[in-house]
C-alpha cells in the first residue's frame, strides 16, 4: 500500500513536471551587469554584453521568451535557488563546488584568466603568452607557480568576491600576499587605479578591455594565462537541478549554435576572438 | 533550515566582533569629541558660529552614509592630488576611510542631539551659576553640559545603537567585520538564510549589551544621589515628622 502510494505520488509529480515543462513559454535569466564585455549596464540602463546576446540567441532557438535581470554576483546562486529567476548567464564557470548547489548546461564559452599588476612595481619580467592549466600540477608547473609566489610576496591582490579567482588566489598566494575581495569588478578596478591594491586575478578578456581604457594604462598582464583546476571546463548556464527539461533545451541550443557558428560570431563581436567551445565532430 | 550551519557560522562570524566594536567605539569617541564643541557653536546665538555647523550637520544628515563612505573611499582615491599627499597614508586604508565616514556622520547627529539638550537647560540655572561668579567656560563645563547630557542620554543611546549597525557598511569597502565575514561565508556555502540570521543574532547581542549599559548609566545619572548609608535616617525622619 505504501509503495503504491509512493508510486502514485511519483507519477503525479512526474505528470506535474511534464505539464510544467510543456507550459514553459518564458523564462527569466539573471546576469551580473558589472563585468564588461561579458555583461554590463549601458548608458541607457539596459543590460548588454556577450552573455545577453548569447542568451537571446539560445532563447530564439528554444522558442522561449527571455527576460534578463541584473543581480549582484554574491547573491546570484541563492537567488536562483529561491526561484527569483530560472537561469544564470553571467560568465559563470562550471565548477565542482557550484555543482553541489546548482547544475550547468554544457559550456558556451571557454575563457582563460590572468593576473594583472600595476606598472612600475619592479616585478621581474614574465611570459604573458604562456598558458598554465591548474589541472594535474606537475613539477614544471609547480616551479612556475613558485616563481609567481616569489614575485607576488607582500603584494595586495584584489579579486571578485565568491569568484573562482578568489579561490585560486587564496589557494596559491593566500599565505604570501594580502587578498581583498570586492563585490564588483568595477570597484576592484577603481582600487587598482587608485593604487590601493597592486594587482588582481580575473577573467583575461575583462582585463583586456580594462587595459585598453585610459585608467588601464597603468596596469599590465603578469604571468601566464591560467585555466583548469578550480575554473573547470568553461562558462555555462547555471540552472536549478530539478529543471532537467530546461538544462536539456539549453544543451541542444548551445550545441546547435556552436556548430552553425552563431556563437563564434557573437564572441567575435564582443571579445574580438572566438571563445566558443571546441566540439567533437 | 540547517541548525548546525547556523551554530557554526555564528562561531565563525564572532571573529568579526572585535573589528565591529573597534569601528563602533573609535568612531563614537571621535564623534563625541567633535560633537561637544560643535553643539555649543550650533546652540550659540551668534550666526557666524552656528551657521557653519548647521551647514555641516545639514549635509551629513541629509545624505546617506553609504554615499558618504563611497565618496571618501572610491571618490577621494580618484583625485591625484590626494593620492600624492600625506593624507593618502590614511585614506588608502579602508579602515581609516570607514572611521572617517562614521565619525563625521555620527558627529553630525550627535551635535544636533546635544544642541537640543543645551538649549533646554533652564536659564535660571545659568543665572544662578553666573551669580556665584563662574566663568562662561566653567558654566558650560559644570552646569550646562552635565544637565544637557543627562536629558539627551536616551537619544544619544539611540545614536550609538544606530552606529553599531551602520558599521556593517564597512563590508562594502572590503573590510571583514561581522557583515563582511557573512558575505564571504555566503559565497562559500550559498546559504544566505542561516548565515545572515547568525549575523543578526550577533548584532542583537551587541545591541542588548549596549542598551543595558545605557539603561544603567541613565539610572545612575538621573536617579537621586546614591546615599545608601543615609536612607534609614531619612526614612526615620519622615516617620517622626508624620507622628
Amino acid at each position: 500500500m505504501k509503495r503504491h502510494l509512493t508510486c502514485a505520488l511519483a507519477a503525479s509529480l512526474l505528470v506535474a513536471g511534464l505539464a510544467h515543462a510543456e507550459e514553459r513559454t518564458a523564462i527569466t535569466i539573471a546576469s551580473e551587469g558589472a563585468s564588461p564585455p561579458w555583461d554590463y549596464i549601458d548608458e541607457n540602463g539596459a543590460l548588454v554584453g556577450f552573455d545577453i546576446d548569447v542568451g537571446n540567441e539560445l532563447c530564439a532557438r528554444m522558442k522561449l521568451q527571455c527576460t534578463f535581470v541584473a543581480q549582484d554576483w554574491d547573491g546570484i546562486i541563492p537567488g536562483l535557488l529561491v526561484k527569483k529567476y530560472d537561469a544564470i548567464m553571467a560568465g559563470m564557470s562550471i565548477t565542482e563546488k557550484r555543482k553541489k548547489s546548482i547544475t550547468f548546461s554544457m559550456p558556451y564559452a571557454v575563457a582563460p584568466n590572468q593576473i594583472v599588476m600595476r606598472k612600475g612595481l619592479g616585478l621581474p619580467p614574465s611570459d604573458i603568452t604562456a598558458k598554465l592549466s591548474l589541472t594535474d600540477i606537475d613539477a614544471a608547473k609547480k616551479e612556475t607557480i613558485e616563481k609567481l609566489r616569489e614575485s607576488l610576496k607582500g603584494r595586495t591582490l584584489g579579486v571578485l568576491r565568491s569568484s573562482n579567482s578568489e579561490a585560486v588566489v587564496q589557494e596559491l598566494f593566500g599565505d604570501v600576499a594580502e587578498v581583498r575581495s570586492y563585490d564588483s569588478q568595477e570597484n576592484l578596478k577603481l582600487d587598482l587605479t587608485s593604487e590601493r591594491i597592486d594587482g588582481g586575478l580575473g577573467d583575461r578578456l575583462v582585463w583586456k578591455q580594462f587595459l585598453d581604457t585610459p585608467d588601464g594604462k597603468a596596469v599590465e598582464f603578469f604571468g601566464p594565462e591560467l585555466s583548469g583546476g578550480t575554473w573547470g571546463p568553461g562558462v555555462g548556464v547555471g540552472l536549478r537541478k530539478e529543471d532537467t527539461d530546461l538544462t536539456e533545451a539549453f544543451d541542444m541550443a548551445i550545441e546547435a549554435s556552436v556548430r552553425d557558428g552563431a556563437l563564434g560570431k557573437i564572441s567575435q563581436k564582443w571579445f574580438g576572438v572566438d571563445i566558443s567551445p571546441q566540439l567533437a565532430k | 533550515m540547517d541548525i548546525t550551519l547556523l551554530l557554526t557560522s555564528t562561531v565563525t562570524l564572532a571573529s568579526g566582533i572585535p573589528l565591529t566594536l573597534l569601528l563602533t567605539f573609535a568612531s563614537l569617541l571621535a564623534g563625541f569629541v567633535l560633537a561637544v564643541p560643535l553643539s555649543f557653536m550650533r546652540a550659540s546665538s551668534r550666526k557666524w558660529l552656528s551657521l557653519p555647523v548647521l551647514a555641516y550637520t545639514y549635509v551629513f544628515r541629509g545624505t546617506p552614509l553609504l554615499v558618504q563612505l563611497f565618496i571618501i573611499y572610491y571618490g577621494l582615491g580618484q583625485v591625484g592630488a590626494i593620492r600624492s599627499s600625506v593624507l593618502w597614508v590614511l585614506l588608502r586604508d579602508p579602515f581609516w576611510c570607514c572611521l572617517l565616514a562614521f565619525s563625521l556622520n555620527g558627529a553630525a547627529y550627535t551635535t544636533e542631539i546635544f544642541r537640543g539638550g543645551i538649549q533646554a537647560v533652564a536659564t535660571g540655572m545659568i543665572e544662578a551659576a553666573q551669580a556665584v561668579g563662574m566663568s562662561p567656560l566653567q558654566i558650560k563645563r559644570r552646569i550646562i553640559f552635565p544637565i544637557a547630557f543627562r536629558s539627551v542620554l536616551p537619544s544619544y543611546a539611540n545614536e550609538v545603537i544606530s552606529l553599531v549597525k551602520a558599521t556593517s557598511l564597512a563590508s562594502t569597502v572590503t573590510l571583514l567585520e561581522i557583515t563582511g565575514l557573512s558575505r564571504k561565508l555566503v559565497s562559500e556555502t550559498f546559504a544566505p538564510y542561516e548565515i545572515f540570521l547568525a549575523a543578526g543574532v550577533l548584532y542583537l547581542g551587541l545591541t542588548f549589551l549596549l542598551t543595558g549599559f545605557f539603561n544603567a548609566l541613565e539610572a545612575r545619572l538621573n536617579g537621586a544621589p546614591r546615599a545608601k548609608a543615609h536612607t534609614r535616617r531619612v526614612a526615620l525622619q519622615q516617620v517622626t515628622h508624620e507622628l
